[in-house]
């Protein structure tokens, strides 16, 4: 438990760090102005979301393989976490989205494909919550979520591979090099936070299905 | 043997829907927008339907007459006029990309219903001396 509130803490602490270099030591966008401080948390979130995922399809491979209740734990914290980064994700890309793109929001590949996303592991998260045969419900959301990952990966690639509104992802070849910083530590903040929220959900899945397999 | 089945069909089934995407022709059937080159080989086709037209503010051509704005989205092959009525976004400028949606015009002018930016992967500090913000050609209400 201890080295679950650490993370919490170094969470706290380096997306404090971070957001406050950003804002107030890290140049002002030449276009954007001000309107562009918000990627110091949007692109973090947005590695996250993915990389929560990228965990959750893990996780349901190795259930599917080893059959043990630890990777049900793991993909029931990381679905969720999924989850509420990929809503933040979203009302973060719409506030930013309004006073550069002129739209909140557009179907464009990338917004379609993460709205897709949020919603198929949101159906997961529901499913598991209908089935009362903790072995099937492992099971079948496993499945599901191993499939469900196929549009996380088109998620990440389609704004290189499609036409969309949303850009490419940058580099720090085409990103201020004083803007990079901030960044890094952001991420580094949101992996944390993500760290921190499975770690919390893993330990309230662990006790529930204790619980439900004594009974 | 059977779990390790079940793990391996889903790891194939996943590699095989990404593949498709990847190499089949997904990508040429569905686009979110047209280039001003298909739009100008498209002909008198594309006068029915509602489209997004998307590429460059070309340079120099940005007017601002009678209520609207109208400008030339190239590709650098061929270009459209675009006539909006809206208050194009603070972004727009000449050689930023823009994705418009709305019906190409008999006048061979676009009319837009929709004016989006679509920025780049670059984020900038000012140059020396140089304030950052937005564009001149939109002032604020």
């Amino acid at each position: 438990m201890k080295h679950v509130w650490a993370s919490g803490a170094a969470a706290v602490l380096l997306l404090s760090v971070g957001t406050y270099i950003g804002f107030f030591h890290a140049p002002v966008e030449q276009y954007m102005g001000i309107t562009q401080k918000i990627m110091y948390v949007h692109v973090p979130t947005a590695w996250t979301a993915l990389l929560a995922f990228t965990a959750a399809f893990v996780a349901s491979v190795g259930w599917l393989w080893k059959r043990a209740w630890t990777w049900d734990y793991l993909l029931e914290s990381t679905i969720e976490v999924g989850i509420v980064l990929g809503c933040l994700l979203s009302v973060q890309g719409a506030l930013w989205a309004k006073p550069t793109w002129g739209v909140y929001w557009d179907w464009d590949p990338r917004l379609t494909s993460v709205a897709v996303m949020v919603l198929t592991y949101a159906g997961i998260a529901a499913l598991r919550s209908f089935v009362d045969d903790p072995v099937k419900r492992a099971t079948w959301s496993s499945v599901a979520s191993a499939l469900g990952y196929v549009n996380v990966i088109f998620v990440y690639l389609c704004v290189k591979w499609l036409r969309t509104l949303h850009q490419p992802q940058s580099s720090p070849s085409t990103v201020d090099p004083a803007m990079v910083l901030p960044l890094r530590i952001n991420a580094f903040g949101m992996i944390f936070l993500a760290i921190f929220l499975v770690a919390l959900r893993y330990r309230m899945a662990r006790a529930r299905r204790a619980r439900e397999l004594e009974a | 043997m059977k779990n390790k089945l079940a793990a391996g069909l889903v790891i194939l089934a996943v590699v095989g829907v990404l593949g498709y995407l990847a190499f089949g022709s997904v990508s040429q059937n569905l686009v979110y927008y047209w280039t001003p080159s298909e739009l100008v080989a498209a002909g008198s086709k594309a006068e029915v339907a509602t489209v997004r037209l998307g590429g460059m503010v070309e340079a120099g051509s940005v007017v601002a007459e009678g209520g609207g704005t109208t400008f030339a989205v190239t590709d650098g092959t061929e270009r459209v006029r675009v006539r909006t009525e809206q208050i194009p976004p603070q972004m727009f400028r000449e050689g930023i990309g823009v994705v418009v949606e709305g019906t190409m015009g008999r006048d061979g002018v676009f009319q837009s219903k929709r004016l989006m930016v679509k920025h780049d992967e670059n984020y900038r500090a000012p140059a020396e001396g140089e304030k950052p913000g937005t564009s001149t050609m939109v002032e604020g209400p």
